[in-house]
C-alpha cells in the first residue's frame, strides 16, 4: 500500500513539469507579451520595457524558463502584481479558508446525499424517492452563483438565521493559528469563535455542496438499486441476517464504490466552484481572491492557484484509489 | 421438533406466484403447486428453464420481492405458514431451520466481504457463538465441506476461490445452523462437469449426514435419478407428474415426463441409443386455462388436451395432470 502511493505521488512529477511548462508558455503567448499583459495595453514603450528588463523578459526563453523552475520548486511563483506580495504566501493565507468551506461542503453533501439516496432507493417510486429524484435535478441545474444568492436573500437578509458574509464577526476576538477558524475556535478554546465561524460556513457550504449533493443522492440511489438485486444480497436474506447487517455489510459496502469516484470527481471541482460561493458571500478564501486576480489579469495568481488545483486533484485521485482499495479486495494492489 | 415421521416437514398446498405489473397482465409463474417434504427426505423438483422451479423455492423460502408479486396458497412448515408469518419470525427460520444454495457460485457471495466473515455471519446470528468460537466454527465447516487449508481460506476473498470451492462454501454456509430443510437450485450447473459430480456428491454425504431433508431443483433428470425419493416433474408453473423416483423412471406417465426421460442419456441403454430431445422450445406454450400448456409441443395430444386446464389426479401414490396419459406399459416412448 505504502509502495502504491509512494509510486502515485511521484506521478505528481510530470504531471507539474509538463503543467509549469504549459502556464509558462501561455504566459509567453498572451498578446503582446507578459509585459503588456501586467501593464495593460495603454503601457508606454519605456514602461514596457522597464518591466521586461525588471522580470528578465528579454533574456532568451530558455534562460527564462530555467529561472522559472527554479522559482518554482522553490514554491516561489512571483509576487502578485494587485497586492505585490509573493503569490505563495497569499496563497498561504487564503487556502485554509478556502479548504474549510470545501471541506464543509463535501461534509454536507455525503453526509446528506448518501443516507439520502439510500432511503430513496428503498423507498423506490413512492414520494421519498420522486422528491429525491426531482430535487437532485433540481440541484444540478440550479447554477451555484443564483443558488448563493438566493440562499443568502431568504436565510440571511430575509429571515436573518444566518449572517450575510464573511468568515467570522470581525468583533469576535479570536486567534487563527491554523487558518481554519471552526478548528481554530476548538484549539484555542473559544466554542463561541468556532459556533461563528460555523454559522458563516452553513450558506456557502449548501450553495457550494448542492452540486455534489445532488450527484451523491443519485449515484447512491442507482447504486443500491442495483445491488439489492445481487444475487449475494438474496445469499444474505437466506441466511436470514438482521435487516442492518444486509444493508451494512451487504449493500451499502458495494454500493459505496461508485460513489466514492464521484466524490472524488466532485471534490476537486469544489475549488473552482468556490470562486463563486466566495465572491456572493465575500468570503476570504482562495476563489474570491483568485476571481479578482482574474479580473485584474493578475497573471502570477492564476499561474499558482492552477498549480495548487493540479496537486490536488492529484492527491485527491490518490485517496479515491486508496479508499477503493480499501473497500475492495479485487483492486487492492499486491 | 416433530415426532412423527408421518407428518410431512413441509407441506406446499396451491401454492401460487403472480408478477404483477402496472399495464401489463399480470404472469402467473407458478400455480396450483402441493408437494410434501417429509423429515430426512430428499425431493426433487425438475422442470426446463421457465418452469417455475426457483420462483417456487423463493416463494417457500419467503425470499420473493414483496413488490408486485402476489403468492397465495399456503406452505406449512412445523405446523406454521410461511407465508403468513410475520417477517421478523420468517427471518429466524431462515438460515436455520431452513437455507438454500443457489445456482451461481459467482455471483451468490458478497465479492468485498471474507469469507470467514460470510460463513460467521450466520453462525453469530443464529447460534449464540461470536468471536474465537464461531472463527472455529466456522474452519470446522469449511473442513467438512472440502475446503483444504481453512484458517487461510476464512480470510480470504471470493475472487481468490475456484467456482467448486466457492460453492462448497455456499453449502457451508447453508449447512452452518443445522437446518432440518436444504433447498439447492442447481447448485451445479454453473460449475464444470467434472467439479459438478463432486459438488452432487458431498451434498448428498452431508444431507445423508445431518439428517436434512433436501429439495433438489434441477432441469436434469440424471441428477435426480442417483439422489431423490420422490420426483415431482413441472411445466410451465404447475406440476404436471410427481411420483417416487423409481416409479416414474420406470413408468412416466405423462408425455413430458416420458420426453425428458428420452433426452437424458441412460448408462444402462446400449451404445449408439438415439437420444430424443423434446421438440420445440418451453417458451411454446399454451396459457394453462385454454388447455395443456404442454399440448403444443405433444406428440401423444388429443383434442381434449385443449378443452381445458386438465385436473391434477391423484392416482396409486401417483399425481398426474394429462387427459390422455401414456399407457403403464410402454416405458419410453420413441
Ligand atoms: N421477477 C420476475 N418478474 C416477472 N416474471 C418473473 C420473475 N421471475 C421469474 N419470472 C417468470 O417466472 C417464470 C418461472 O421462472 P423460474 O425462474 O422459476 O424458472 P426456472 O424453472 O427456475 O428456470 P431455470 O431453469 O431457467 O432456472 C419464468 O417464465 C419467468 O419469466
Ligand atoms: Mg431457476
Amino acid at each position: 500500500m505504502l509502495k502504491f502511493v509512494v509510486r502515485r505521488l511521484l506521478m505528481l512529477v510530470p504531471i507539474l513539469i509538463g503543467l509549469s511548462a504549459l502556464l509558462f508558455a501561455w504566459l509567453r503567448a498572451l498578446p503582446g507579451g507578459p509585459a503588456v499583459a501586467l501593464l495593460g495595453e495603454r503601457a508606454t514603450p519605456e514602461s514596457i520595457a522597464r518591466v521586461e528588463e525588471l522580470y528578465g523578459l528579454n533574456e532568451p526563453w530558455y534562460v527564462q524558463y530555467g529561472r522559472y523552475l527554479s522559482n518554482a520548486v522553490q514554491f516561489d511563483f512571483g509576487n502578485s502584481t494587485r497586492t505585490n506580495r509573493p503569490v505563495t504566501e497569499e496563497m498561504a493565507r487564503t487556502f485554509p479558508a478556502t479548504f474549510e468551506l470545501a471541506l464543509a461542503a463535501l461534509i454536507l453533501a455525503i453526509g446528506i446525499g448518501i443516507p439520502l439516496g439510500y432511503l430513496a432507493a428503498r423507498h423506490y417510486g413512492r414520494w421519498l424517492d420522486n422528491m429525491s429524484v426531482t430535487g437532485s435535478l433540481l440541484g444540478v441545474a440550479i447554477p451555484v452563483f443564483f443558488l448563493a444568492y438566493i440562499l443568502k436573500y431568504v436565510f440571511a437578509v430575509r429571515l436573518g438565521w444566518f449572517p450575510t458574509q464573511g468568515r467570522q464577526d470581525p468583533r469576535m476576538d479570536a486567534e487563527h493559528p491554523t487558518g481554519m477558524y471552526v478548528l481554530d475556535g476548538l484549539l484555542t478554546g473559544n466554542l463561541d469563535a468556532s459556533w461563528d465561524a460555523l454559522m458563516h460556513l452553513v450558506l456557502p457550504a449548501l450553495a457550494l455542496g448542492s452540486i455534489p449533493l445532488a450527484i451523491i443522492v443519485r449515484i447512491t440511489r442507482a447504486s443500491v438499486l442495483d445491488v439489492v438485486h445481487e444475487d449475494y444480497v438474496r445469499t444474505a436474506e437466506a441466511k436470514g441476517l438482521w435487516e442492518r447487517t444486509i444493508t451494512r455489510r451487504h449493500v451499502l459496502r458495494n454500493a459505496l464504490l461508485p460513489v466514492v469516484t464521484v466524490v472524488g470527481l466532485q471534490a476537486g471541482l469544489l475549488f473552482s466552484g468556490a470562486i463563486l460561493t466566495e465572491t456572493v458571500f465575500a468570503f476570504d478564501g482562495v476563489g474570491r481572491f483568485v476571481a479578482e486576480a482574474i479580473s485584474n489579469r493578475d497573471y502570477a495568481v492564476l499561474q499558482g492557484f492552477i498549480l495548487v488545483i493540479a496537486v490536488l486533484y492529484v492527491v485527491i485521485n490518490l485517496l479515491v484509489d486508496v479508499s477503493y482499495g480499501l473497500i475492495d479486495p479485487r483492486v487492492r494492489v499486491r | 421438533m416433530t415426532n412423527d415421521p408421518t407428518r410431512p416437514l413441509l407441506a406446499v398446498r396451491d401454492l401460487g406466484v403472480s408478477f404483477t405489473r402496472k399495464g401489463a397482465p399480470d404472469v402467473r409463474a407458478v400455480d396450483g403447486v402441493s408437494f410434501d417434504v417429509s423429515p430426512g427426505q430428499t425431493v426433487g423438483l425438475v422442470g426446463e428453464s421457465g418452469s417455475g422451479k426457483s420462483v417456487t423455492s423463493l416463494a417457500v423460502m419467503g425470499l420473493l420481492p414483496r413488490r408486485n408479486v402476489r403468492v397465495d396458497g399456503r406452505v406449512i412448515f412445523d405446523d406454521d405458514d410461511l407465508l403468513t408469518l410475520p417477517r421478523e419470525r420468517m427471518r429466524d427460520i431462515r438460515g436455520r431451520d431452513m437455507a438454500m444454495v443457489f445456482q451461481d457460485p459467482m455471483t451468490s457471495l458478497n465479492p468485498v466481504v471474507p469469507i470467514g466473515v460470510q460463513v460467521t455471519e450466520v453462525i453469530e446470528r443464529h447460534q449464540q457463538l461470536s468471536g474465537d468460537a464461531a472463527d472455529k466454527a466456522a474452519a470446522e465447516l469449511l473442513d467438512r465441506v472440502g475446503i483444504p487449508d481453512p484458517t487461510r481460506r476464512l480470510r480470504e476473498y471470493p475472487h481468490q476461490l475456484s467456482g467448486g470451492m466457492r460453492q462448497r462454501a455456499l453449502i457451508a454456509m447453508a449447512l452452518a445452523c443445522r437446518p432440518r430443510l436444504l433447498i439447492a437450485d442447481e447448485p451445479t450447473t454453473a460449475l464444470d462437469v467434472t467439479i459438478q459430480a463432486q459438488i452432487l456428491e458431498l451434498l448428498k454425504e452431508l444431507v445423508h449426514d445431518s439428517g436434512a431433508a433436501l429439495i433438489m431443483i434441477t432441469h436434469d433428470l440424471g441428477v435426480v435419478a442417483g439422489l431423490c425419493d420422490t420426483v415431482h416433474v413441472m411445466y410451465s408453473g404447475r406440476v404436471v407428474e410427481g411420483a417416487q423416483r423409481r416409479e416414474l423412471f420406470a413408468r412416466p406417465r405423462h408425455p413430458y415426463t416420458g420426453g425428458l426421460l428420452a433426452s437424458v442419456p441412460r448408462l444402462d441403454a446400449a451404445r449408439g441409443t438415439p437420444l430424443h430431445p423434446i421438440p420445440g422450445s418451453p417458451t411454446d406454450v399454451l396459457a394453462w386455462p385454454s388447455g395443456c400448456a404442454f399440448a403444443p409441443r405433444c406428440h401423444h395430444r388429443v383434442d381434449a388436451c385443449t378443452d381445458g386446464p386438465p385436473p391434477l389426479e391423484n392416482i396409486g401414490g401417483r399425481s398426474l395432470r394429462c387427459v390422455n396419459p401414456l399407457p403403464t406399459t410402454e416405458e419410453v416412448p420413441a
